[in-house]
């Protein structure tokens, strides 16, 4: 399991993050919802040391390796356009890699099943700056995928995705979860897919944990108001809470 | 077909047989002009038969007499050597700079070496009024200009490489405006040291080879391996350092043997300019965007474009012999604007 053990971040002596306790059992799905700026993406990039920040991150009790333990797909991944999609979901085999060693039947073949996953393999020479927004953000889960970490930290993944792809995605993550054993932890603003796929919800609120609990114990109107302001209405749904925008002012 | 077919499309970009080939064998034909060009008029016949007479076990009659040998192998080989691994240090040390830097515009001179190098080799040539030191104070100030910008870069800024250029921005400035008010109060230098600037080629033979060679090698070896780390630094730092890169000790790693070779070849060159850019740039405009194509194609064009240079430099206005550094910006400018517009589309 994942544990963040008293994580606190601060830039230029202002606190964004915690302090936070939080942990995250082998094969769970956990879901950071909160509004903007509440340390969503903080919190996941202490995971993979990319922010300094004081407190323990760890795994199973051993401190984390960033790329090894963890893969980590940003919000905002940058993406060279030259380069071919084969060659970047490649770049997720950096951690395996010693620095001469040269990238092995193994590593082509990880390579080649994370394109498949993701149904990319007729994709493997497109340059990245020829994709479309969901075919892009497919590319980037593939690269997470071949670093074969056994937990993925997914920052708003489906951010540029219409509604159909969004679910799409989710599924093959889940899939996999469940096929290879994975841990996921996903950050988003969609609160209704959030409840759909998580088990667990934290919702995060000006660097803090505010809420915790099963999507129906978090997504209801009382909670989501105090964070989110009056314009959220929560409808219940056999599969789960409907999160929706309500207007506040008509006209 | 589909198992085959995805097969090759998972590969990585790597460095293809054709253009080694082509890299080298330009290598092969300009080192070859370069031997056989030369204001001594050698007979070309001669030139061929006396290389083949150095190779060992063979015995070939050259018909060369002492003279004309001493000039070729003491004078022809070590310039043309020199200028291989002048431009090969430049060009590799380029591609690093633009890699580690994510800048286009980064060049080996950007950390104010090329600014320190002029400021050691004009305080040489005023302090000793003679040129046999002007090698180790360029060198000296090269490397001196880039401690400064390390230290000044460092302690302004976190994470980010901007603090880095700007530093080095502020130390050129500093150095150059030194240098200048050395020269104003000593007018009689100023012919010595800007033909310093403009670069030559002109040994004493293999000395500066010799000093040169190891530098180079070193330098060659860590950018060689590290250009896989430089593809994966084209991500930008932090998913670089997601993916378990240290991306702060590979960039110090990468700077300070680019550096270092670079204040070594231009301490024995002098300040060859556009060399750093305009072969890393061709190269990306023809074979892409991966470092482990740039980074060896770099070294291989690198020298060859530089012989080239110098070839034209000894025989455009022979008997005299323009700077080379003028050569390679005047011809290299228009060279590279070129092909930028025959090549234009997405890079």
């Amino acid at each position: 399991m994942i544990l963040w053990e008293e994580v606190e971040v601060s830039y230029g002596g202002r606190r964004v993050l915690g302090p936070i306790t939080l942990d995250v059992a082998d094969g769970e799905w956990l879901g950071l919802i909160g509004p903007n700026g509440a340390g969503k993406s903080t919190l996941l990039k202490t995971a993979v040391d990319v922010v300094d920040y004081s407190g323990t991150v760890s795994r199973r009790e051993e401190p984390l390796r960033s790329g090894l333990d963890v893969a980590w797909m940003p919000q905002r991944p940058h993406l060279p356009d030259a380069m071919g999609v084969a060659d970047y979901v490649m770049l997720g085999r950096t951690p395996h890699l010693g620095l001469l060693t040269p990238e092995s039947r193994h590593d082509v073949d990880t390579v080649r099943s994370a394109l498949e996953k993701l149904d990319l393999d007729s994709f493997g020479r497109r340059p990245l700056g020829t994709l479309s927004g969901g075919e892009a953000q497919r590319a980037v889960l593939a690269r997470a995928l071949a670093q074969e970490a056994p937990v993925l930290l997914l920052d708003e993944p489906t951010a540029s995705l219409d509604v159909g792809h969004a679910v799409e995605v989710l599924d093959v993550v889940d899939e996999l979860r469940h096929r290879e054993g994975l841990t996921v932890v996903v950050a988003a603003h969609d609160l209704t897919l959030a409840g759909r796929f998580a088990d667990r919800l934290v919702l995060l609120s000006e660097g803090i944990l505010a809420a915790e609990g099963s999507p129906e114990e978090v997504l209801t109107e009382e909670t989501l108001r105090a964070h989110y302001g009056p314009g959220v209405r929560v409808i219940d749904d056999d599969d789960g809470p409907i999160v929706v925008p309500m207007r506040i002012n008509h006209g | 077909m589909n198992k085959a077919f995805s097969a090759t499309t998972a590969r990585p970009a790597r460095l293809r047989g054709g253009a080694i080939a082509l890299g080298v064998g330009a290598l092969l034909v300009v080192s070859l002009v370069g031997l056989l060009v030369g204001a001594a008029g050698i007979p070309i016949r001669g030139v061929f038969r006396a290389l083949a007479n150095a190779i060992p076990f063979v015995d070939i009659d050259h018909g060369l007499s002492d003279v004309e040998l001493r000039v070729l192998f003491e004078i022809r080989l070590p310039r043309v050597v020199l200028g291989a691994l002048v431009g090969a240090v430049l060009s590799v040390a380029g591609a690093a700079y633009q890699g580690v830097f994510r800048n286009p515009l980064a060049d080996p001179y950007l950390l104010g070496v090329a600014a320190g190098a002029g400021l050691g080799a004009t305080l040489a040539l005023l302090l000793t009024e003679t040129d046999g030191l002007v090698a180790p104070f360029a060198f000296a100030g090269g490397v001196a200009a880039v401690l400064v910008t390390y230290v000044l870069g460092r302690s302004v800024g976190g994470r980010s490489t901007i603090t880095l250029i700007l530093a080095g921005v502020a130390v050129a400035a500093f150095a150059t405006a030194i240098q200048t008010y050395l020269l104003q109060s000593n007018v009689e230098t100023i012919r010595e040291v800007y033909s310093w600037i403009l670069g030559r080629l002109v040994t004493v033979g293999w000395s500066e080879v010799i000093t040169l060679l190891p530098y180079l090698v070193v330098a060659a070896a860590i950018l060689f391996g590290s250009r896989r780390l430089l593809d994966v630094l084209s991500l930008g730092d932090e998913e670089a350092e997601g993916l378990g890169v240290n991306v702060g000790r590979v960039r110090w790693v990468i700077v300070v043997s680019a550096t270092l070779a670079t204040a070594a070849a231009v301490s024995v060159s002098g300040l060859i300019a556009f060399v750093g850019i305009v072969v890393p740039h061709t190269i990306r405009l023809f074979l892409g965007w991966s470092y482990r194509i740039i980074i060896p194609m770099s070294m291989l064009l690198g020298a060859s474009f530089l012989m080239a240079a110098d070839v034209a430099a000894r025989t455009l206005v022979a008997p005299a012999e323009l700077p080379i550094g003028v050569v390679t910006a005047f011809l290299g400018a228009p060279f590279f604007l070129l092909i930028l517009r025959t090549m234009r589309g997405p890079t």
